[in-house]
C-alpha cells in the first residue's frame, strides 16, 4: 500500500491506495466523493473527468498514487461557497442541458476546463471541445447551450423538444 | 486489473534502475497502458511511472535548430508550445484523443507503444525525427519495426524527441471516430534536401514511408504530382471500418490534402 496525499476541492484528503487504484475510485470509494462518475472505464465516456493541477483527465485513467500531491477538483467543486449552483451547474439547470444527469459531472468539468483557456468559444469550438464527453440523453444541443451561456453568450430559449 | 508495486523515481537513471526488475514495465501518461491493464492484456508485477522526472518534460530547441521535446511531454503541450516553430506538429499533437487524453498521453507512452493507427510515429518519421533514450540516439527510420514493435530494448527508456523542422508540412488525418485514432493518416514534409511522405492507420506492418510519393513531390511538390500514383491494396488493415483497398485510396486522398495543405 501506498500513502497518497492530494488536495481536493481545497482540502487535503490522505488514504492508502494499492498500486492499480484509480483515481476515480479513490476519488468516491475512499473518500466518498461520488459526484465523479465512472461511466465506461475504458477512458473513452468521461463521465469521470476532474482537474489535476488544473488539466481536465479522466479520473479513470489515472492512477491515484500517480497524482499524490495533486491538486484535485471535482464536481463537488463547482458550486459556489454557500453551497448554491456555480455558473456552469446553473446554466445547465437553465438550459436543460441534462437529462438523466449521469455525464454532467464530466460535461460540467470539461466545459470548465474549456472556458478557462478559452472564455468565449464559439458553438463549434464548444462541440469540438466535447468529443471526449459523451451523453446518450440530450442530442447535445442543450448542453452546448449551456455551455455558450455560461460564457456570457447569447443563446436561443431553452427548447424542451429538440 | 491485477494488482502492482508502484515506483515512481524523480530522474532518467532511477527510472531505468527500477525497470531492470522482473516484470518492471514503465508508464507515461496511461492513457492506452491503463485501459490495457484493466482488459489484463498486460500484467507488469511493478509499474515505473516516469510522470515525476522533470527532466523528461517540456519543449524547446537546440542549437541545430530541431525541436526537442522531452519523452514525458503531454500531447497538449506539444501541440501548444509548437503552435508557431512546427504549426504540423502542433496540429498534429492537438487532434489525438481529446482534450482530456491529450493533456495526460505523452509523446514517449505513444512512440514506445507504436500503435499502428497513432497519430505521433506518422509526425517523428515523416519528419526524420530522432529518438533519444537513456542509453543513445536512434533514427526514426530505424526506430519503428512494425506494428507494435520498435527499436527500444528491455527497461530502455524513450526521454526526448528531436524534430528537424522542415520548410513545408501538413497533416492529414481521417478520424476513425469511436477509437479517435486515425482510420488513415498522412503526415508529409518538405525539407531542402528532399520530401518525406509518412502513414500511419493503413498497414498491417505499422507506419510506413511512401517512397513513390517522395520521389515525385521531390522532382515536384505538388497535388498533381502523385495523381499518376497509385497505392496497392496488399498488405493493408482491412476491418469493419475499412477494407485494405478504401485505405489504400485513403492514403494517395490525403497525402494529395497535405501536399496543397503544406
Amino acid at each position: 500500500m501506498t500513502s497518497v496525499t492530494i488536495t481536493v476541492n481545497g482540502q487535503s484528503r490522505s488514504g492508502d491506495v494499492e498500486g492499480r487504484t484509480l483515481l476515480s475510485t479513490f476519488l468516491r470509494d475512499q473518500l466518498t466523493l461520488t459526484g465523479t462518475h465512472v461511466g465506461c472505464d475504458t477512458s473513452q465516456c468521461g463521465a469521470c473527468v476532474v482537474h489535476v493541477d488544473g488539466e481536465a483527465v479522466k479520473a479513470c485513467s489515472v492512477l491515484a498514487a500517480d497524482v499524490d500531491g495533486a491538486e484535485i477538483t471535482t464536481i463537488e467543486g463547482m458550486a459556489n461557497a454557500d453551497g448554491s449552483l456555480g455558473v456552469i451547474q446553473q446554466a445547465f439547470q437553465d438550459h436543460h442541458g441534462l437529462q438523466c444527469g449521469f455525464c454532467t459531472p464530466g460535461m460540467v468539468m470539461s466545459a470548465a476546463a474549456l472556458l478557462k483557456e478559452n472564455p468565449k468559444p464559439t458553438e463549434a469550438e464548444v462541440r469540438h471541445y466535447l468529443e471526449g464527453n459523451i451523453c446518450r440523453c440530450t442530442g447535445y444541443h442543450n448542453i452546448v447551450k449551456a455551455i455558450m451561456a455560461a460564457s456570457g453568450q447569447d443563446v436561443a430559449p431553452p427548447m424542451a423538444a429538440e | 486489473m491485477h494488482n502492482f508495486e508502484f515506483v515512481k523515481p524523480g530522474t532518467v537513471a532511477e527510472a531505468a534502475a527500477a525497470l531492470t526488475g522482473e516484470e518492471a514495465q514503465a508508464l507515461g501518461g496511461g492513457q492506452t497502458l491503463l485501459p490495457t491493464m484493466k482488459q489484463r492484456l498486460a500484467a507488469p508485477e511493478t509499474l515505473v511511472s516516469l510522470n515525476g522526472i522533470a527532466e523528461m518534460k517540456g519543449v524547446c530547441s537546440n542549437d541545430a535548430g530541431e525541436i526537442c521535446v522531452g519523452g514525458g511531454t503531454p500531447h497538449a503541450v506539444v501541440s501548444r508550445e509548437t503552435a508557431s516553430s512546427y504549426p504540423a506538429l502542433s496540429k498534429l499533437a492537438g487532434m489525438i484523443g481529446d482534450p482530456a487524453v491529450r493533456n495526460r498521453g505523452t509523446i514517449g507512452g505513444s512512440l514506445a507503444n507504436n500503435d499502428p493507427a497513432a497519430c505521433y510515429p506518422a509526425g517523428v518519421l515523416g519528419s526524420g525525427a530522432t529518438i533519444v533514450t537513456n542509453t543513445r540516439e536512434i533514427a526514426a527510420d530505424d526506430y519503428f519495426q512494425g506494428m507494435f514493435t520498435t527499436a527500444l530494448e528491455e527497461g530502455e527508456i524513450l526521454t526526448e524527441v528531436r524534430f528537424p523542422v522542415p520548410e513545408k508540412a501538413d497533416w492529414q488525418k481521417f478520424l476513425q471516430p469511436a477509437s479517435r485514432f486515425s482510420l488513415v493518416g498522412v503526415f508529409v514534409a518538405k525539407f531542402a534536401d528532399g520530401v518525406r511522405v509518412a502513414v500511419t492507420g493503413a498497414s498491417e506492418d505499422g507506419v510506413f514511408r511512401w517512397s513513390e510519393a517522395e520521389a515525385a513531390l521531390s522532382a515536384d511538390f505538388s497535388a498533381g504530382a502523385i495523381a499518376g500514383l497509385s497505392v496497392p491494396a496488399d498488405g493493408m488493415i482491412s476491418d469493419l471500418h475499412g477494407t485494405g483497398a478504401y485505405r489504400a485510396s485513403l492514403v494517395k486522398t490525403l497525402t494529395s490534402r497535405a501536399v496543397s495543405g503544406a
